[in-house]
């Protein structure tokens, strides 16, 4: 299958400075992400879990152009993301967006929803007059606030969380983007709104062709929402691949952490978690010096091996990538055993 | 086991410009001893007005129009302020949705416990203080020494233990968590709701337990109530509501969390947006949002279909229809 490539991010390093700015104090770097790599195709959902703290905004902010990263490239459409300026610069803040995650917050409660979507229509597209009013109510109507003559001219505290949430995706629509980057867009959602939402992107995302990078710590959801997700842990990319594979078979101790964490009503008692619990629950600072595995000191099935090195990425079944030292050995026991029919029990 | 909380026709009003409305409607429950039970709804169905007028922390335009409160034989609702100072936190605390910023950021951890104690006639010992609140502080796992820390300095995860930790200071009989990790990662949410269900069957107290997330009520709690515009429109043990939900709106609760093992569909959640409490149609208040709707509904209050302890107020329940997921 031939799949366009529209987003793609190699190698990103991202270090801040967080002390060390004046000529006393001691420079100290903190590196929030660590050699992150992926692509985004046309027409895909692509998942990106993990706990706060893990680089995950961060991931969005260098994807806006917030930051620039220390190390490595980004590109859109094949092109350089860094050396836009100008017109390419301005089609690319229009055709990449950001929706954040606090609905309240990210519309101006001064104006009119149909002000919202008529700034970017005129600044982008130009229209006026009557086929404004047009491609404004379509934009509406597209993202089920109907009937768009009566939502538009709604100021946005008449409005729920959710329809929020909607307005905020009409006006990406208005503008006509076409990477849409989600920052956990359901989480101050409730869950019965969660689920309207995520299928109206999806509705996008097949009908429109819109790629989505959904950022969450709900695996739950990215299963039901992405193709493929990507298990961030402090920076590093753990484990990665078909988002049924992982959510399924996780390989990595931190995927199954994770996992296992997830509020699951078909337990019937609460699942004991697999951590340990003499270490620091703190994620440790990742430091431009530090080595070896992130997660070794919370792992339960850490070795002093983990502290060397990180370990390289291993294909452990087609489409799904681990980097864990105990990667070879689980896909040499499981390509024995592949045979067999797949089994279908439960994780975690 | 004897009920050890008692809520009678409950019913809270919010005196607006426009009238009251009714954001509590004529709610009865109980809670058994050592039970844990949930109370899930929407935003805005008046779980959190049902938790604030438990401890009578509402403050106008909330009233209390009707109802009784008994906890332990004693009625809330009858106490004079001093009565009701030494009650709370004595008998029932309560962690906040925002818990993590409950804490004073320019007060030490070790002086917001003494503080506890001072008030309610403990200790005024410092050192006893400390020693208390170091042996709290550790069962709800974070190393002793940090009581000599901001609350600053602490994560979110944390500063929620503290909170909890803070929470059952007094030994209360009733620990009301209202959205106690909504603001917080899968990993540590489910780290702090362990070291509660532990603590719950060491130190034996009864939870009321408030949240829109049901998967995760549904394997914390015992008993779930479910509330849609300022009604408990079902009530039946956990396994019953997950397995077979009678009320339409459970159904969809139920059916509004993506599973993880099991096959994907589509899945639809619940159209609309939450009711507006100060238009309150005739008939059954979830008729617009139901996919069961009939012609009754738009004209009659449905009537309560009692099983036990258990109920539901639907004229069209969903019978046995759903014995499976998805």
């Amino acid at each position: 299958m031939d799949r366009q490539i529209v987003f793609s991010i190699k190698n990103v390093t991202m270090d801040f400075q967080i002390s060390g700015k004046t000529f006393f104090s001691k420079k100290r770097t903190l590196r929030a992400l660590n050699n992150v790599s992926f692509d985004l195709y046309k027409g895909e959902s692509l998942a990106v879990v993990g706990e706060s703290g893990c680089g995950k905004s961060t991931l969005c902010r260098i994807a806006m152009r917030f930051y620039t990263p220390s190390r490595g490239e980004m590109t859109y459409n094949g092109e350089n993301v860094h050396k836009f300026k100008g017109n390419p610069l301005r089609n690319y803040r229009q055709k990449v967006q950001m929706i954040f995650q606090d609905p309240f917050s990210s519309l101006n409660p001064l104006h009119s929803i149909y002000y919202h979507l008529k700034r970017p229509l005129q600044l982008y597209h130009g229209y006026k007059g009557i086929e404004l009013k047009a491609k404004m109510n379509e934009a509406l109507e597209m993202v089920g606030l109907v009937p768009p003559e009566e939502q538009g001219i709604k100021n946005p505290h008449q409005l729920s969380g959710g329809q929020k949430q909607r307005a905020f995706l009409a006006r990406i629509l208005a503008i006509g983007a076409d990477v849409i980057f989600a920052d956990e867009p359901t989480s101050m959602l409730d869950v019965s709104i969660r689920l309207g939402v995520l299928n109206l992107m999806n509705k996008l995302k097949r009908e429109m062709g819109k790629s989505f990078l959904y950022i969450t710590h709900d695996i739950a959801t990215a299963r039901y929402f992405s193709d493929r997700i990507i298990v961030l842990y402090s920076g590093h990319m753990v484990e990665w691949g078909d988002v049924d594979k992982v959510v399924k078979h996780p390989v990595h101790p931190y995927t199954k952490l994770l996992i296992s964490a997830a509020p699951d009503p078909e337990r019937e008692t609460l699942a004991k978690l697999e951590v340990r619990d003499d270490v620091e629950k703190e994620v440790t600072m990742w430091t431009p010096e530090s080595r070896g595995c992130p997660f070794r000191n919370r792992c339960p099935v850490a070795e002093s091996r983990c502290a060397d090195d990180f370990p390289e990425a291993v294909e452990v079944k087609p489409d799904q990538f681990v980097r864990c030292i105990h990667a070879k050995e689980w896909k040499t026991e499981n390509s024995a055993a592949s045979e067999k029919p797949e089994r279908n029990q439960p994780v975690g | 086991m004897s009920a050890l909380l008692e809520v009678k026709n409950l019913s809270v009003d919010y005196i607006t410009l426009n009238g009251a409305v009714r954001a509590v409607d004529d709610v009865s429950f109980s809670i058994e001893e050592e039970q844990s039970m949930g109370l899930a709804g929407e935003s805005g169905c008046g779980k959190s007005t049902i938790a604030y007028s438990l401890m009578r922390l509402h403050r106008p335009p909330a009233l209390i129009a009707d109802g009784s409160i008994k906890l332990g034989g004693r009625d809330i609702i009858k106490m004079g302020e001093e009565e009701l100072r030494q009650f709370r936190w004595d008998q029932i605390s309560m962690v906040f949705q925002s818990a993590m910023n409950c804490l004073n950021p320019v007060v030490k951890l070790e002086k917001q416990f003494f503080e506890i104690y001072k008030n309610h006639g403990i200790t005024k010992n410092r050192q006893e203080a400390r020693a208390r609140a170091e042996k709290l502080i550790e069962i709800v796992g974070i190393p002793k020494e940090r009581l000599n820390d901001y609350p600053h300095q602490f994560s979110g995860g944390m500063r929620q233990r503290a909170v909890i930790a803070m929470a059952l200071a007094l030994k209360p009989k009733l620990l009301i968590m209202d959205e106690p990790t909504t603001a917080l990662d899968t990993v540590v949410q489910r780290e702090i709701l362990q070291r509660v269900y532990e603590l719950k069957k060491e130190l034996k107290f009864s939870i009321l337990f408030i949240t829109h997330d049901l998967s995760l009520m549904m394997e914390f709690c015992d008993n779930v109530s479910i509330m849609y515009a300022g009604k408990i429109v079902e009530q039946a043990p956990a396994q019953t509501i997950l397995k077979n939900p009678q009320h339409p709106y459970s159904y969809g609760l139920k059916n509004s969390f993506p599973s993880l093992h099991g096959d994907i569909g589509y899945m639809e959640g619940i159209p609309g947006s939450p009711l507006n409490m100060s238009r309150i149609p005739r008939g059954c208040r979830f008729q617009d949002r139901c996919f069961r709707a009939q012609d009754i509904c738009f004209k009659e209050v449905p009537p309560r279909q009692q099983r036990g302890n258990d109920f539901y107020d639907c004229h069209n329940p969903m019978g046995t229809l759903t014995g499976s997921r998805n």
